[in-house]
């Protein structure tokens, strides 16, 4: 199963190689959708966790452990549908491949799996039809 | 065997006219001649749906009483035009306000289009025949005179592709662009696009009836920047951006389907404008336009990131196919305006002429045979500039009126 998290790396894991460990012991795939994480200061990524229900749960603990914050991501991106101009601005800044454009009929797909949250859309729908929905 | 605009209007109006949209035409063209075609089809349609900056409507408020001369006009906190007498304005659909500027001209014509309410605030100095300093009141489409879109610049001959090579995203009118071309952005209708149809503008000009923004309009002029000197490619089609058209019709009647404000990150508003233009079928020269097929039309891939730079060619079969390759890496492609709502309007058109409710008009003058596109090339200003050489002027010639 997958899940997408907002991690938060404190000061102290700087120089620890944790998304390594985190791989290692948990044969978990991790999937870096944004990270800002800089040597000596406290640092964010936002990360899709992918492993059986179990690994997952022992690698939030791993995590915790670390003194790593874990903030299991429940949002969904909501789109308003009838207002859609299907002009692929939204495919053009979605790089996740989760919203698409294209034959036959050239009309927006939104495929929600494979959806990253990282928001570009929301910013890039010249008709501001997307948004943030909480679970 | 060559037609008439009568001859075809005459079926039109007997409901036995053949239309095809041309994406139609151009599957027929796989098996049949452009002299079998010119036979058989009276019209073919074409269509585009997308964001054209150069548009605005111009309307008409009436005068109130006592009456104002609005020299500083606000349409929903948005100014606009106070350039034109007393009460009438020109909405752009860039015009927008900084603190706002999510909403802009192109809103304010889809609301007038709605019906919906316009907060309406003018200003003026007060003259004897217009004592009124300011007014403040709602207006819409009702209660406003004349009310009609005017468009400098619209349906674009083709369109390069844009990509961004920099280090940075950057925000444009083609959208979201990744750095290190992340991605690549188009935005014409390919074989569907009016001005792709008719390359030469044999039958596209002054007085051509079009369907525009959902109801009825004309083409007014050649648009701004119209251009005749970009390379024509073997099949006669210009590469990249080239000729343009002005349009104008009367807003009562269009629709928000067909004409939508929008606002783009960091770059502005606009206006999304639907437009169809029916190309008559007269000979076999312009059936073998209409034949053209998106692997023939071509266009180039421009550099946003770097100088509007030109990296490669493409053509619209490989854009349509989610990616292209530039410089031996692959880009993923997506269109930036609709080809669902292009078809959409390019059937509409069909079947308004097909049940006789849209007749083509033949235009009253043609396109220029030239045009190309100047530069502007910027000169020293002396100090005081402009403003001290005109007012100078003008203050010595009244004086020797004395």
């Amino acid at each position: 199963m997958k899940r997408k998290y907002m991690l938060s790396f404190p000061e102290s894991t700087g120089d620890k190689p944790v998304v390594c460990e985190l791989v290692r012991r948990y044969d978990i795939c991790v999937n870096i959708i944004q990270a800002s994480i800089s040597p000596a200061m406290a640092g964010t990524m936002l990360a899709e966790l992918d492993a059986c229900a179990e690994e997952l749960t022992q690698a939030v603990e791993f995590l915790a452990g670390r003194g790593v914050g874990v903030e299991l991501l429940t949002d969904k991106i909501a789109l308003r549908e009838d207002g859609c101009l299907q002009c692929g601005n939204c495919v053009l800044a979605c790089f996740s491949g989760a919203l698409t454009i294209g034959a036959p009929d050239w009309k927006l797909a939104f495929d929600r799996d494979r959806c990253v949250l990282c928001r570009a859309c929301i910013t890039a729908c010249p008709r501001g039809l997307f948004g943030i929905s909480a679970e | 065997m060559s037609k008439t605009y009568e001859q075809i209007n005459e079926k039109i109006r007997r409901g036995e006219a053949v239309v095809l949209t041309a994406e139609e035409v151009s599957r027929m063209a796989l098996t049949m001649s452009p002299e079998e075609i010119a036979d058989r089809v009276d019209v073919v349609t074409t269509a585009t749906f997308g964001a054209m900056c150069s548009s605005g409507a111009f309307v008409n408020f009436g005068h109130a009483d006592p009456p104002i001369r609005m020299e500083r006009i606000e349409l929903n906190g948005v100014s606009v035009s106070g350039g034109l007498a007393a009460v009438d304005t020109y909405i752009g659909a860039t015009d927008c306000d900084s603190a706002n500027p999510e909403y802009g001209g192109g809103h304010i014509i889809e609301d007038l289009v709605a019906g919906k309410d316009i907060l309406l605030e003018a200003w003026g100095k007060g003259t004897d025949c217009y004592p009124r300093r300011h007014i403040r009141t709602y207006v819409n489409i009702d209660t406003l005179n004349e009310a009609y879109l005017y468009n400098p610049r619209n349906a674009y001959q083709n369109y390069n592709v844009a990509v961004n090579s920099s280090e940075r995203t950057i925000h444009t009118y083609m959208g979201k662009l990744y750095p290190r071309s992340g991605n690549a952005s188009y935005s014409t209708a390919g074989e569907l696009s009016p001005l792709i149809n008719d390359p030469e503008c044999r039958t596209i000009g002054l007085g051509t009836h079009i369907f525009l923004g959902g109801g009825d309009g004309y083409v007014m002029w050649n648009g701004t920047q119209f251009d005749t000197s970009k390379e024509v490619n073997a099949y006669g089609i210009p590469v990249g951006n080239a000729r343009t058209i002005a349009v104008a019709g009367e807003l009562r009647g269009m629709s928000t389907d067909f004409l939508r404000g929008v606002y783009y990150e960091k770059y502005g508003c606009s206006l999304y404008v639907g437009i169809g233009v029916p190309i008559p079928i007269l000979d076999a020269d312009l059936a073998r336009r209409v034949s053209i097929r998106n692997d023939q039309i071509e266009t180039n891939v421009v550099d946003y990131g770097d100088g509007n730079k030109v990296i490669g060619r493409t053509n619209y079969a490989e854009l349509r196919s989610g990616s292209i390759t530039v410089g031996g890496r692959r880009i993923r492609t997506v269109p930036v305006s609709s080809l669902a709502k292009a078809r959409e309007i390019a059937a509409i058109l069909k079947s308004r002429i097909e049940t006789g409710g849209f007749l083509l008009s033949e235009p009253v003058r043609a396109m220029p045979a030239f045009g190309a596109v100047k530069r502007l090339e910027e000169r020293s200003v002396p100090f005081g500039g402009r403003t001290e050489v005109l007012f100078g002027a003008h203050r010595e010639k009244d004086l020797s009126d004395f």
